[in-house]
C-alpha cells in the first residue's frame, strides 16, 4: 500500500535531519514514501490560537491534496502537525457541516478519511518486521526516551498502549540495541513554541526534563518531535543555565538511532547538525553479534 | 344487567383544581349500566370509604369505578371497601383522573372531558369483569444468604434467631469478608476482628444455620417460597469431618509463594492453607490452582503424608447441592480499585503507592508487618505518608461518577491510626470534599485534624512519580488560591473506588435480579423499598448493592432478615390473580391450545410449563400450555404471542381490553 | 484577521464559551487536578481552575480579569490538564476561544504582547508562502517585537548546519492561501 508523507515545515528547515534520517531508514528497508503535492502548512499552535477556522482548513487542505493523490494513509512525523491534521480530521469526520464549509472554502472536496500514521505507528507496522534484516549494530547505551506532549494526547488521536508510561519508543530502542531507562518526565511538556518568545521557560521546562534523564544515568535522549529536539538541543545553554550542573546529553531522533543500529553512517542521519554534539554516542555503536 | 357505581375524588384540589368534578360525576351517571354517581372530597379516607359501601349496599351496586388517583396508590384501599360491602374486590376499578389527567394537563373543558373518557372506559371494563380470587401458594421456611460477609452473618443470624433454617453460602474458605481484613473501625476505632469473630463463631455453631463454605451458587430456579438452588461445593481436598486443624499441612507446604489475598498481596500464603488464624470454620482447602500435586501431576503429597488424622483427599471432585429455599438474602459484597487503576500514578508500578485495603492489612497485628506501618519497598517505616481521598470515584473520565461514601472516613482513620503508630509521621490527605455525615463521624475527622496533626489540602493530585527514593506527589492547594503543591513521600495510599465484584453481572444473572451499569444490584425502589429487589422473595444487604459503611450494611442486612421473616410468618403466600391462564375445557377438546409453546419461548419468568393431557387409559393426548400462578407476573406477553388466543389474562382480559378501547372511541355525547 | 462570528451582545463570557466550545463549565468540581499538573503553573498569574472558578462565578470584573491575564497565552496546548480531568473539561479549548476573545476586546495583557506577535508573524509568513519559512518567521517577529538580538547568536550555525533556509519554500500558487484566509477573515 502506498504510504503518503507530511514533512511539515520543521522537517524541511530546523528539523532536517529528522526527514534525512526517515528517508534513510526507509530507503535501507525498502519503503518509499510519497510527497503530498503541493502541502501546506498544518498552522501549529499559531492557528488555534487565533483562529478556530483557520485551524481547521489549513490541514484540511493538505488532507483534500491527499486524498485527490489517492493516498489512504499518512505518515506525519511531526508531532505538532500529527497534531493539528488528527484533530482536524475528526472535526471534519465528526462535523457535516464543518466540512461543508470547509470544502466551500478550500473549493475542493475533502472528505478526511485518510488513515494518519503517528511516526510510531509507521515505525511499527512498516519497520519491525522487517528489523532483522537489517539491524546489525548495537546501540549499547542508556538512553531515555522522550515522548512529549503531542504524541501522548489527547489519548484517543494518539492510541498510545499506556498513555502515561508509554513504551512504543523504548520497544525501538530496545531493537536498536540500548538500554531505555524508566524516568518519570517521559510526557512532560519542554515548553513548545514558546521557543521564542518566552525562551526563559522553555529553557526552565527542558531543563526538568534533562534534569531527570541524566540524573537516572541516561547517555542520550531519544525523540520523535522536532519542536522537542529543538528545545531540548538548541536551547542548551539556557538548559544549563537553569540547572545545578549543566549536561552535554545528545539528542537524537528517533530515526537516526535507529539509522545508526542499520550501520548507516552519521553524516547520512545528519547527526552532524546538532548543536549538541552526538559524538560519545556514536563511538558507543558497535556490532551486533550475529 | 350491570349497576355499576362512580366515584369521583376531588383528592383534596389535585384533581378539582384542575377538572370539573361535579361535571364528569353527573354525566358518568347518564352512562348506560351506571346506576349511580357522586364526587366526594377524598374518596379514600374513612367517610368517604363509608360513602361506597354504604353506595353499594343501598344501590345493590353489581361492581364500581373510582375515579381518583393511581391504582398503584389506592387500589387496594378501594378493593377492600368492595369486599366489605359484600362484593367481590375484582369488580373494583380505578380511573386515573390524576396522574393522567388532572396532574399532567391545565384546567380547561379538554380537560374535563377526558377525565369523563377515562371514566367511560373503566365503566366499559367492568362490565366484563369477572370475580377473581386470590392465590394462594406454598412457602419453604427456609432461607438462602448468599455471601459470609458481615452483611450476610447480620442477616442469617437474625432469621436463624426467629426460628427458621438458614443456608449460608461463602465462595471463599472463610466467613468474615472484607471486615475482616480491616485493623480498626470507625469511628470508635474498635478492634474490627474483635468486634466480628464472636458474630462469626455464632453463625458456624447456630443449631439454625448450615454454612457451607468454599462454595458458590451454581443455578436458581423457581419463585417466592419456593426456590430451587443448586450450590456447587467445590472440592476441598480435605476431609473436614476428620481434619482438627493442627496446621501441620500449611506450614509443610512446599509452595509458599502464593499472593495471599487475605493480606491484599502483600505477603505469601501457602497452596494449602486456611486465609487467617481466625477463619470460621478454622480449616485449611487446598488451592488447585497453584498446588503441585494437581499441577505437577502427583508430585509433592507432603500434607497427605503428614496429615496426624488423614485428612486429605486428593481425589475428591465438586458436587452440587440442591436445596429447597423460600426466600434469598444477596450479600455479595464488594471490591476495590487498585494501583494499576491509576495512569498517572505510575501504572502500577510503584510497591509504596498501596490502596485502603492494603494498609488495612499494614496497621493490622495479624497483618504482613504485626500492625507497623511500614514501606512494601524496603521495609522502612515511613516519615510522610500521603493519602489520596476520592482516588477514582467522582470521575467521569475514569468511568466511576459515584461517590465510593465510606473513603474520607477511612482515610481519616488511616491517617490517624498512622500517627497514632508513627508520632514524629507526617501525615497529608489530598481531597475534594469530606462526607462525614453519620454518627459521631463529623468529630471523628474533626479528631484527625485538630488532635492527630494530620494535615489536610483541598486539592487533587495530577501526578505521582518517583525520585531518589521518594515519591513526588504533584498536587494543588485550591483553597491557597490554588497553590501548585509537591509533596515528597515515602509512601502513598489511595483511597480507591469501591466497585462491584467482578463476578457480581453473573451472580445477578443466576439469581435473575437487576443490575445497574456499574454491576450494582438495584433494590425494587431508592426511597421506599431499599432492600427487596423486583425479583419477588430476593432480597439484597451490603455493599452488594451500593457502597456502605459496616452500621449501613449491618442495618440493611437486618432489614432483609425481616422481610424474610415476613414472609415467613404466614402459612402460605398470597398473590395478586392478575395472572394469565390457557382455557381449559372438558373432553373431548381439553383445550384450544395447540401446544406449540411460543408462550413459554417469550415468557420473562419462566411462568409457562407444559401439561400432559392425558385419557383415562393414561394415554398421551396432547401437551398443553400451563401457567405457573405462583410464577406468573400478569405481563401478558404470552397473551400477545398466542396464535389462538387460548391464553388470557385475568383482571386484564382480551375482552376486558377491547371493552376499554370501544368505550374509549364511543362518545354517547 | 480572527474571524467575528461571535457577537458579545448580552452574553456573559461563560455563555460564550459555552457556545462557541460545545463545554458545560458547570460540570467543574474545582478539584485543581489541572492545575497541579501544569507545566507552567509556576509562571502563571490567574490558575486554569481559578479562571475556571472564575467563569463560574461571574462576578463584576472577573471577565475582564480572564481575558487580561497571561495564563490565557502561556497555555501551551499541552493537554496535560484535559486528559487528567476527571470530568473531561475541555480546558485546551478554552483556553483557545480565551485567547481569540482576548484580541477581539483589545484586551492582550502587555507581558503577553511578545507571544501574539509571534503567533500573528508565523500566520503572515503562512499567508505569504503556504509553508513557514525561519528566516521570514525570525525577521517577521522581530520587527515586530523590536527584539533585535534575539536568538542572533544561533543564526551563523543554523546556515552553517543547513537548518535555516535562504530560498523560502513556498506552494505552488501562493494566492490560493492568500484567497483563503481572506475567506476565513471575512
Amino acid at each position: 500500500m502506498r504510504i503518503g508523507y507530511y514533512p511539515g515545515c520543521s522537517l524541511q528547515g530546523s528539523g532536517k535531519e529528522y526527514s534525512e534520517s526517515l528517508f534513510a531508514v526507509a530507503e535501507k528497508c525498502g519503503i518509499v514514501l510519497e510527497e503530498i503535492n503541493d502541502w501546506n502548512c498544518c498552522g501549529a499552535s499559531a492557528a488555534h490560537s487565533l483562529n478556530h477556522d483557520l485551524s481547521v482548513a489549513l490541514p484540511a487542505r493538505t488532507l483534500a491534496l491527499a486524498e485527490k493523490q489517492g493516498l489512504e494513509q499518512i505518515l506525519v512525523p511531526c508531532a505538532a502537525c500529527f497534531g493539528r491534521l488528527a484533530t482536524a480530521q475528526q472535526e471534519l469526520v465528526s462535523s457535516e457541516p464543518m466540512r461543508a464549509k470547509m470544502s466551500d472554502y478550500l473549493e475542493m472536496p475533502v472528505k478526511g478519511t485518510a488513515r494518519i500514521l503517528t511516526v510510531f505507528e509507521f515505525l511499527q507496522e512498516h519497520i519491525f518486521p522487517v528489523a532483522d534484516q537489517y539491524i546489525v549494530n548495537k546501540l549499547n547505551h542508556k538512553t531515555a526516551c522522550y515522548y512529549g506532549c503531542l504524541l501522548s494526547r489527547p489519548k484517543d488521536l494518539t492510541r498510545l498502549e499506556f498513555p502515561e508510561d508509554p513504551m512504543e519508543m523504548d520497544a525501538v530502542m530496545e531493537m536498536a540495541g540500548a538500554t531505555p531507562i524508566d524516568w518519570a518526565f517521559k510526557t512532560e511538556c519542554c515548553g513548545a513554541g514558546l521557543s521564542v518568545s518566552r525562551t526563559d521557560i522553555v529553557a526552565k521546562l527542558s531543563a526538568k526534563i534533562v534534569e531527570d534523564a541524566v540524573s537516572r544515568g541516561a547517555e542520550s535522549i531519544v525523540v520523535a518531535c522536532p519542536m522537542c529536539q529543538m528545545n531540548l538541543d538548541l536551547r542548551r545553554k539556557e538548559i544549563n543555565k537553569q540547572m545545578d550542573k549543566g549536561s552535554d546529553i545528545p539528542v537524537m531522533f528517533i530515526t537516526q538511532a535507529l539509522g545508526l543500529s542499520m550501520g548507516l553512517s552519521a553524516d547520512k542521519l545528519g547527526l552532524n547538525r546538532h548543536f549538541v554534539s552526538t559524538g560519545k554516542v556514536v563511538s558507543c555503536v558497535g556490532r551486533k553479534e550475529v | 344487567m350491570a349497576r355499576i357505581g362512580v366515584f369521583i375524588c376531588h383528592c383534596g384540589e389535585n384533581i378539582s383544581a384542575t377538572i370539573d368534578v361535579e361535571k364528569v360525576a353527573k354525566l358518568a351517571g347518564k352512562l348506560s349500566g351506571v346506576a349511580y354517581s357522586v364526587d366526594y372530597k377524598y374518596m379514600c379516607s374513612d367517610p368517604g370509604q363509608t360513602l361506597i359501601v354504604d353506595a353499594i349496599k343501598e344501590h345493590k351496586l353489581t361492581g364500581i369505578v373510582v375515579g381518583a388517583c393511581s391504582p398503584r396508590m389506592h387500589e387496594g384501599t378501594f378493593r377492600k371497601a368492595a369486599e366489605k360491602a359484600g362484593i367481590n374486590p375484582y369488580f373494583c376499578e380505578m380511573a386515573n383522573i390524576r396522574e393522567h389527567c388532572s396532574w399532567v394537563h391545565p384546567k380547561s373543558d379538554e380537560t374535563t372531558r377526558k377525565a369523563l373518557d377515562i371514566v367511560r372506559t373503566m365503566v366499559e371494563k367492568v362490565k366484563n369483569n369477572t370475580a377473581l380470587f386470590p392465590i394462594k401458594v406454598p412457602i419453604t421456611k427456609t432461607a438462602l444468604v448468599i455471601g459470609g460477609g458481615i452483611a450476610g452473618i447480620q442477616a442469617a443470624l437474625d432469621i436463624a434467631n426467629s426460628g427458621h433454617q438458614v443456608i449460608m453460602v461463602e465462595k471463599t474458605p472463610s466467613i468474615g469478608g472484607h471486615m475482616s481484613q480491616l485493623s480498626e473501625t470507625f469511628p470508635t476505632l474498635d478492634c474490627s476482628q474483635c468486634i466480628l469473630t464472636p458474630r462469626m463463631v455464632e453463625v458456624a455453631q447456630h443449631p439454625n444455620i448450615t454454612l457451607h463454605t468454599f462454595a458458590t451458587v451454581e443455578s436458581v430456579t423457581g419463585f417466592i417460597g419456593n426456590f430451587e438452588v443448586d450450590i456447587r461445593l467445590k472440592a476441598k481436598s480435605v476431609d473436614f469431618e476428620k481434619c482438627t486443624g493442627c496446621g501441620s499441612c500449611w506450614q509443610k507446604c512446599p509452595s509458599k509463594k502464593i499472593p495471599d489475598e487475605f493480606n491484599a498481596g502483600m505477603s505469601f500464603r501457602t497452596a494449602i492453607y486456611t486465609p487467617f488464624p481466625q477463619a470460621v470454620p478454622n480449616k485449611p482447602v487446598i488451592d488447585r490452582a497453584n498446588c503441585t500435586w494437581f499441577t505437577k501431576g502427583g508430585k509433592c503429597g507432603v500434607c497427605a503424608k503428614i496429615c496426624p488424622t488423614g485428612a486429605i483427599d486428593y481425589n475428591t471432585e465438586d458436587t452440587i447441592l440442591s436445596v429447597k429455599v423460600g426466600s434469598i438474602v444477596t450479600a455479595t459484597g464488594f471490591d476495590i480499585k487498585h494501583s494499576d487503576f491509576f495512569p498517572e500514578y505510575g501504572y502500577g508500578k510503584h510497591p509504596d503507592i498501596i490502596d485502603g485495603l492494603q494498609f488495612e492489612r499494614l496497621a493490622s497485628a495479624s497483618g504482613p508487618t504485626g500492625g507497623e506501618i511500614r514501606r512494601p519497598s524496603d521495609g522502612k517505616e515511613p516519615e510522610t505518608v500521603v493519602f489520596l481521598a476520592c482516588a477514582g470515584s467522582r470521575d467521569k473520565a475514569k468511568g466511576i461518577e459515584y461517590c465510593s461514601k465510606i473513603c474520607c472516613m477511612y482515610t481519616a482513620k488511616h491517617a490517624m491510626l498512622y500517627k497514632h503508630k508513627n508520632h514524629h509521621g507526617k501525615a497529608h490527605v489530598f481531597y475534594m470534599d469530606i462526607r462525614s455525615a453519620g454518627k459521631s463521624y463529623d468529630e471523628f475527622v474533626r479528631r484527625a485534624i485538630e488532635e492527630d496533626d494530620v494535615n489536610y489540602i483541598r486539592g487533587r493530585v495530577s501526578k505521582i512519580y518517583e525520585k531518589n527514593g521518594k515519591l513526588m506527589v504533584v498536587g494543588v492547594d485550591t483553597l491557597l488560591g490554588a497553590k501548585p503543591v509537591t509533596i515528597e513521600a515515602d509512601m502513598v495510599v489511595l483511597a480507591t473506588a469501591v466497585v462491584a465484584n467482578e463476578d457480581a453481572e453473573s451472580v445477578a444473572q443466576k439469581l435473575h435480579i437487576s443490575y445497574d451499569k456499574h454491576k450494582f444490584f438495584a433494590e425494587a425502589h431508592p426511597k421506599l423499598k431499599p432492600v427487596e429487589t423486583n425479583t419477588a422473595g430476593i432480597t439484597l444487604a451490603g455493599a452488594c448493592q451500593s457502597a456502605k459503611d459496616i452500621p449501613e450494611t449491618v442495618a440493611q442486612a437486618s432489614a432483609a432478615a425481616a422481610k424474610t421473616i415476613i414472609l415467613f410468618s404466614g402459612s402460605e403466600l398470597t398473590r395478586e390473580p392478575v395472572v394469565a391462564t390457557v382455557n381449559r375445557s372438558a373432553a373431548p377438546v381439553f383445550t384450544t391450545c395447540t401446544g406449540c409453546f411460543l408462550c413459554q419461548e417469550v415468557c420473562p419468568y419462566q411462568a409457562i410449563e407444559r401439561e400432559e393431557i392425558r385419557d383415562r387409559a393414561g394415554n398421551l393426548l396432547m401437551n398443553a400450555a400451563k401457567v405457573n400462578a405462583g410464577l406468573c407476573q400478569g405481563c401478558g406477553t404470552c397473551v400477545a404471542m398466542c396464535r389462538n388466543k387460548s391464553i388470557d389474562l385475568q383482571g386484564f382480559s382480551n375482552q376486558q381490553m377491547l371493552s376499554e378501547v370501544m368505550g374509549l372511541l364511543n362518545e354517547p355525547f | 484577521m480572527e474571524n467575528t462570528e461571535l457577537h458579545t451582545g448580552d452574553k456573559s463570557l461563560k455563555q460564550l464559551v459555552e457556545k462557541s466550545v460545545g463545554v458545560e463549565i458547570q460540570t467543574c468540581y474545582q478539584c485543581g487536578k489541572c492545575t497541579a499538573g501544569c507545566p507552567l503553573n509556576e509562571e502563571m498569574d490567574l490558575m486554569p481552575n481559578q479562571i475556571l472558578r472564575m467563569l463560574q462565578a461571574e462576578y463584576p470584573g472577573y471577565e475582564n480579569e480572564i481575558l487580561t491575564s497571561t495564563s490565557i497565552w502561556l497555555c501551551l496546548a499541552c493537554d496535560t490538564c484535559y486528559s487528567r480531568c476527571p470530568q473531561e473539561v475541555k480546558l485546551p479549548h478554552i483556553m483557545d476561544f480565551l485567547r481569540q476573545e482576548s484580541v477581539r476586546q483589545k484586551l492582550v495583557n502587555p507581558k503577553a504582547k511578545n507571544i501574539l506577535r509571534f503567533h500573528r508573524a508565523f500566520l503572515d509568513e503562512v499567508e505569504r508562502n503556504g509553508k513557514l519559512n525561519e528566516l521570514g518567521l525570525t525577521i517577521d517577529y522581530k520587527l515586530r517585537s523590536m527584539d533585535l538580538f534575539q536568538d542572533l547568536q544561533n543564526a551563523p550555525s543554523m546556515l552553517l548546519k543547513g537548518k535555516l533556509g535562504l530560498i523560502p519554500h513556498r506552494v505552488q500558487n501562493p494566492d490560493e492561501i492568500k484567497k483563503l484566509f481572506k475567506k476565513i477573515n471575512g
